[in-house]
């Protein structure tokens, strides 16, 4: 029973954590231009563009 | 751009949005991103293929123009775009629900986790415990992720209507208000998992909905984008760059060749090509002479011209075809969707169904608590989940599956509209016909090709443009002196001696071919005739006869003359109308829809935008004027005709599948509410329940991937 003590809050948080991590990764704009994205690997590195 | 941001020069950076046409892959982000930031006074340029949009950072001093011309240079046509437009909302629409949709599955995984353990016997204070540590989840996350189906029903009831979301709404609300009493109570079953997993599965479905929606575009704005902002007016003989808002009827009007007319009007002086193609869709350009009648949006090909204005601002045909095409988008509006349709009649039905639920056990003598559990238990068990997701997961199958195939369906509800067409409405240039210039009788010699090559290249009227793609690959030939002559054609000297590519009187030609007819040859010698012709899209045919055999009538209605149409029409096999002004189109549509038809428009031009929002669906072919395509539900891509009658078969087998979709949920809750009602129905069935019905909804609506064979 006080494993349930440790084990419960363990889970939540790490659940909150991986939730919060997505809310940060929507709002920073990473979803923004899923195409793009897949594009973006083909350019040249050489010369490479300062995004944002 | 105001002074206090220009003294501070280029510490103070401005970002723009551009809407910008034709990127498709990693060269032209590359091309866009280095191009631009070779400009002085641009900072940087970002791209999101995605939106299509391009975000630039630059020295508030330096002009939209330089910035637009800046596009031009790496090769890309670009428009400033206004960054509090419809299309933002939606997107901004589909991650507030990406947001809730996490929360929700957070809130699902852990409170499931809790409920299994309750359901393998935990008794007492641990399941009090646990109890309470679902609603501690449950009633945040419900708040938060349920605001989408609250809303919405809210809205529907102050109207007095009902949707889908008011028996969602009162299921989950109720749902968690007597888990939260149980749990106080230290009751048995508490159903948190079942209301939070409802969210969940629905707000998956409402997900994918908005990702479709959010292609939608708002399509007004891009008409009147086609008048340019400024114009030259003659003053006593003077020229004068006036804001086209100031301009009144009556003022003289000079158009530079090459130039964007601003204004309705008749031609005073000079003669000269002018290209409609975005006004009227027409591929070939009009020559126009003193007296002729020009519209705004339209552009002076070949030499300059000047002009008296008869209509200025929203007095001009292309503000009217704005407006027409704001009208009409109301009908469309007025479409209820399957799944509202469904919920108009289910909703009453569950409600009615707890209601008499309670009643009759009540009537059987159990008490208020023992009943109130019962009929809750029904409103659980009847909650419209399959059905929440029986509709956008066929239609995202279906879109997918179309996408593949060249056929972008920009909104799901196009789909069920299209299923119910009966008349196809073909608008005729760029729709019936490919809508470009295809030149034939071509010189064969390779001397003579390297020179009009060389030729054609200079020129930028659309004939002329036109010889240059056909004869792509051709070397062009070194010449001298070569030379545009405005609204004749082009000449040059080659090896010592002079030809021209042009006006068949100019060349030397004793036929005169009309517009659709340019002569090439030498000063002395023999002088050629080049054809130029909209062809028809190849297998029309067969993809007219194949729509009729489905149900739905084709036929060809166009501004154009009557034999043209006829020969077209004769061609396609089908019925036709020649001479139609947009306005008519619209009414022809809306007299269709009145006699009981479904009218599907199939049409490119900015002069089909109103008859495109009028018709109960609207497709577009790719190479259409931005209008078109925006004013479309549906786009394709590639020559054929035959995307009509593939997007027709796979939106009535969508149709079919919604409909097995509909059944399947529905004959789930018909097995589970004699339990609900025998009162038998504990969380665990609930939510065994609740997600079975769903992933029988989802691997049906899968069999969709073939739709578009």
């Amino acid at each position: 029973m006080t494993g349930i003590g440790f084990l419960l809050p363990i889970a939540l948080g790490l659940g909150l954590l991986g939730l919060g991590a997505f809310f940060w990764s929507v709002k920073s704009g990473q979803f923004e231009d899923l195409d793009g994205a897949a594009m973006r690997v083909l350019i040249d590195e050489e010369d490479s563009v300062d995004g944002d | 751009m105001n002074a206090h941001a220009s003294i501070a020069g280029s510490a103070t950076l401005e970002a723009s949005l551009f809407a910008v046409e034709g990127m498709r892959c990693a060269a032209c982000i590359a091309r866009i991103e280095r191009g631009l930031v070779e400009v002085p006074g641009i900072r940087s340029a970002r791209v999101n293929l995605s939106a299509r949009r391009v975000r630039v950072e630059h020295d508030p001093a330096i002009s939209e123009d330089s910035i637009l011309e800046a596009f031009r240079q790496v090769g890309f046509d670009a428009h400033p775009f206004a960054s509090d437009s419809v299309a933002d909302n939606r997107s901004s629409e589909s991650r507030k629900l990406v947001l809730a949709l996490a929360v929700s599955g957070f809130a699902a995984m852990n409170i499931m986790l809790l409920s299994v353990s309750v359901w393998s016997g935990a008794v007492g204070t641990t399941r009090d415990l646990f109890h309470w540590i679902s609603a501690l989840i449950a009633v945040p996350a419900v708040a938060y992720s349920g605001r989408p189906f609250f809303e919405s029903a809210l809205a529907a009831i102050r109207k007095r209507r009902t949707n889908m979301d008011v028996p969602i709404s009162i299921g989950v609300i109720v749902t968690v208000a007597m888990s939260l009493y149980e749990t106080a109570t230290g009751g048995e079953h508490a159903y948190f998992d079942g209301a939070v997993m409802l969210l969940f599965f629905l707000l998956a479905g409402r997900f994918l909905d908005s990702v479709m929606r959010a292609r939608a575009e708002d399509s007004v704005a891009a008409l009147l984008r086609r008048v340019p902002s400024e114009a030259t007016v003659l003053i006593g003989g003077k020229q004068v760059r006036r804001r086209v808002e100031m301009l009144l009827p009556g003022d003289l009007l000079f158009v530079a060749a090459g130039e964007r007319i601003a204004a309705d009007g008749t031609v005073l002086e000079g003669s000269s090509d002018v290209d409609r193609a975005h006004i009227t869709g027409e591929s070939l350009p009009e020559r126009i002479a003193p007296g002729a009648n020009v519209l705004a949006g339209t552009i002076n090909l070949s030499r300059p011209l000047t002009l008296r204005a008869t209509a200025v601002g929203n007095q001009t045909a292309i503000a009217d075809i704005a407006r027409l095409m704001e009208q009409a988008s109301g009908s469309k509006s007025l479409y209820v969707r399957i799944a509202d349709r469904a919920a108009r009649l289910y909703a009453p039905a569950v409600h009615s169904l707890a209601a008499m639920t309670f009643l009759g056990w009540m009537l059987a003598g159990a008490g208020v608590h023992q009943s109130l559990l019962i009929a809750v238990a029904v409103l659980i068990i009847t909650c419209p989940c399959a059905l929440g997701l029986a509709v956008p997961i066929a239609q995202v199958v279906t879109a997918g599956a179309l996408m593949k195939r060249g056929i972008l369906v920009k909104e799901g509800s196009a789909l069920e509209r299209l299923a119910t067409a009966d008349i196809a409405l073909l608008d005729k240039t760029g729709t019936a016909t490919l809508g470009r210039l295809d030149a034939s009788d071509l010189p064969v010699k390779a001397g003579e090709r390297a020179i009009l090559a060389a030729l054609a290249r200079a020129s930028r009227h659309p004939l002329a443009r036109s010889v240059t793609c056909a004869m792509e690959g051709v070397e062009a030939a070194k010449g001298d002196r070569i030379d545009e002559v405005p609204g004749l054609g082009v000449e040059g000297y080659f090896a010592g001696r002079r030809w021209r590519f042009g006006r068949p009187d100019w060349v030397g030609s004793k036929r005169d071919g009309g517009t659709t007819a340019a002569a090439f040859g030498p000063a002395d010698g023999s002088i050629r005739l080049i054809h130029f012709a909209d062809a028809l899209r190849p297998d029309a045919q067969r993809a007219m006869a194949e729509l009729d055999g489905l149900g739905v009538l084709p036929q060809l209605i166009s501004g154009d003359q009557v034999d043209v149409v006829q020969k077209v029409a004769g061609l396609m096999g089908i019925q036709w109308r020649a001479r139609v002004t947009p306005a008519e189109k619209t009414e022809l549509v809306i007299e269709q829809q009145r006699s009981g038809h479904h009218v599907l428009m199939v049409g490119d031009g900015l002069n089909d935008g109103p008859a495109l929002k009028a018709a109960d669906v609207a497709m577009a072919p790719a190479a259409a004027s931005d209008v078109g395509q925006m004013a479309a539900d549906i786009v394709f891509f590639g020559d054929s005709l035959d995307a009509i009658s593939r997007a027709v078969r796979a939106a009535r087998r969508m149709m079919r599948v919604v409909k097995q979709n509909f059944a399947l949920a529905i004959g789930y809750n018909v097995l589970a509410v004699p339990l609900a009602i025998a009162g038998h129905v504990t969380p665990l069935i609930a939510a065994l329940a609740m997600s079975g019905s769903s992933i029988l909804v989802v691997a049906n609506a899968l069999r969709l991937r073939s739709a578009a064979k």
